[in-house]
């Protein structure tokens, strides 16, 4: 899983730090827009869209401890199930529905898939690529389990139940006939590597992909 | 605004007791009319200039108008002074607080125990069976009076739970943030049912006298006892009275063999029980309890929750407590998935504590955090004045 994110930036007026590849989600989301944070930790991305982007948020929170964080810095945030509360959403209530680095963990995600593109007029929704070429050369000459800067847990404590490719994903999206309005190859730390998700290297050669879906 | 209301009587008592009384009737939620209410009310802190500051507070069954800082005439410290006042959570310098006597209360709100206008003594059993909804429409007229017409935040825990949601179900534009704590949407069969003991035990108790007690100068002592004992075990937890009392033998070194209160915890109760009959009135006791027992704002809504919902613009804040099993986390779930259904502005957050249902009364700095990290976040969006450095939680 993703290392624990930074407390929720809260100095008013101070410029902005937040993870890189939240960095990344945020400037995908226009201001004003109505924002779902499934997966949202302690809201720090909720708390910089809110303050910087005037973002009409909501966070989806399983931990307890990391929705009281939220909560405690003023966010709307709840504690639940992505895989089952999702469903109590109704279609179309927000503009973006944001799932970074979870969908891998999840028991069924293409039904995730679905309710995010159900409650969101576009999801927005990042994993770590197991097609990287870190990872092929360590299970085809190390003959275990990769463990990589990106999935850092060993096999017996992974969350990570549904890891996929970045190939894997797109047929996934192509399968369920949702459009890919862009794909964003990333590095490990979050950074946008100079070249397209969708394109031929970023199966070898990215780390991590970021995705803005929609349905035609 | 101002016709509607009677000035406060000449012989009303000096302030703490603050009272207002309602020149035209209240029609309740029963059909049946009820005239010159009066509620018994608290003010803390000052209203601002745009009357924009004002957090209403509603109290449990058993609470009253103190929420803070010490009762001048009995020295009580208020039920939430944790919680309330300068500098606290709820703050005094900021926030104009108002807590009200419930309709059907006995702390100076128009009830059972007070005399009935038309029959000159007490109404007693006369007295008509309110509702949670009866509660909220005479606060709402309460804060007429008040000239506010806005809401900053409406809160409380328990039966208070249900009025914060009455509140923002009926009143949503009169509402900023509703902070609903320990409730919920409808009272549970197991709820009605410890209610039920309560009420049998005061009607058993032979000084009830029918409810006319007050007239024959009696006071059903014993039956209100047994019924606050029982429902104090309901307050609390198997952990939490474990850890107070174990089975550890009160003043005695063995067991008595007899049915005197060889047990602490039996002790505690009975203590319990008898202070309680001495600040509550038992026909109230039975008003109260059955209010609580109608309240089901699904059932009000058709059977479906979010309805009562349906296009809200109120935040929410829900807390549970991981302990309390008369109003157990599932039920505030439930709402917050009714709130969901309507893609409502809603926090929610179960906060860790072994004390049970009375943990919201006590000092649980995780439920304060939380509480204090909302109220702070939604005075920021409606533009009030931020919260100062200093103070003791700052």
């Amino acid at each position: 899983m993703s290392p624990a994110a930074a407390g929720p930036e809260t100095a008013a007026g101070a410029a902005p730090r937040i993870r890189v590849d939240l960095q990344q989600v945020a400037d995908l989301v226009p201001a004003g827009s109505r924002v779902l944070d499934v997966g949202c930790g302690d809201g720090t991305l909720l708390a910089y869209l809110t303050r910087f982007k005037r973002v009409d948020g909501r966070g989806l929170e399983l931990s307890m401890a990391r929705v009281r964080a939220a909560v405690t810095h003023g966010l709307p945030v709840i504690q639940g199930n992505l895989e089952t509360d999702l469903k109590d959403y109704p279609s179309g209530a927000f503009d973006f529905v944001v799932l970074s680095q979870t969908l891998q963990a999840t028991h069924n995600p293409r039904a995730v898939m679905e309710e995010l593109l159900r409650i969101g007029r576009r999801a927005i929704v990042s994993f770590p690529n197991f097609g990287h070429w870190r990872v092929r050369l360590s299970v085809m000459f190390g003959g275990r389990m990769p463990v990589t800067p990106m999935l850092s847990d060993p096999w017996f404590e992974t969350p990570n139940i549904h890891l996929c490719t970045v190939l894997d994903f797109i047929d996934l999206c192509r399968l369920m006939g949702v459009r890919i309005e862009a794909g964003f190859a990333l590095d490990a730390t979050g950074q946008r590597r100079g070249f397209a998700a969708t394109g031929k290297r970023a199966n070898l050669f990215c780390e991590q992909a970021l995705f803005v879906l929609t349905r035609p | 605004m101002a016709p509607e209301f009677a000035p406060p009587p000449a012989s009303a008592p000096a302030a703490p007791d603050l009272k207002m009384t309602l020149e035209s009737p209240l029609v309740l939620q029963s059909g049946v009319t009820l005239s010159r209410v009066t509620l018994a009310y608290q003010t803390y802190g000052t209203l601002n200039a745009a009357r924009t500051n004002c957090v209403l507070v509603c109290h449990a069954l058993t609470g009253n108008q103190y929420l803070a800082g010490v009762h001048p005439a009995t020295g009580k410290r208020g039920w939430w002074d944790d919680l309330v006042g300068p500098g606290k959570v709820i703050d005094t310098d900021r926030f104009f607080v108002v807590c009200a006597n419930v309709l059907g209360g006995c702390m100076g709100s128009t009830g059972p125990k007070e005399i009935d206008p038309g029959a000159g003594k007490p109404w007693g059993l006369r007295f008509p069976v309110i509702t949670i909804r009866d509660m909220v429409q005479a606060q709402a007229k309460l804060l007429d009076y008040l000239g506010v017409e806005k809401l900053f935040c409406v809160t409380g825990g328990s039966m208070g739970a249900m009025q914060v949601l009455e509140w923002a179900s009926r009143y949503p534009t009169r509402v900023f943030a509703a902070v609903p704590i320990a409730g919920s949407y409808r009272h549970s069969a197991q709820n009605i049912a410890f209610h039920e003991v309560g009420r049998q035990a005061i009607m058993a108790d032979p000084d009830w006298s029918h409810g006319n007690y007050l007239e024959v100068d009696k006071i059903p002592k014993r039956g209100l006892a047994v019924a606050r004992m029982a429902a104090h075990i309901t307050y609390l937890s198997e952990a939490a009275l474990h850890r107070k009392f174990g089975r550890r033998l009160q003043d005695r070194e063995t067991l008595t063999y007899g049915f005197d209160a060889d047990f602490q915890v039996e002790s505690y109760l009975r203590h319990q029980g008898y202070t309680f009959v001495d600040r509550f009135d038992a026909n109230s006791y039975l008003y109260i309890t059955r209010a609580m027992d109608y309240f089901d704002l699904a059932q009000e809504n058709g059977g479906v929750l979010a309805n009562a919902f349906k296009g809200t613009p109120v935040r929410y804040c829900l807390i549970s407590f991981s302990s309390d099993w008369l109003f157990p986390t599932e039920e505030s779930r439930a709402i917050v998935r009714a709130l969901n259904a309507v893609a409502a502005n809603v926090s929610f957050v179960e906060v860790e504590s072994d004390k049970g249902h009375d943990a919201f009364l006590l000092d649980e700095p995780e439920f304060h955090q939380t509480l204090q990290g909302f109220i702070d976040g939604s005075a920021e969006i409606c533009g009030l004045p931020p919260r100062l450095a200093k103070g003791p939680r700052a």
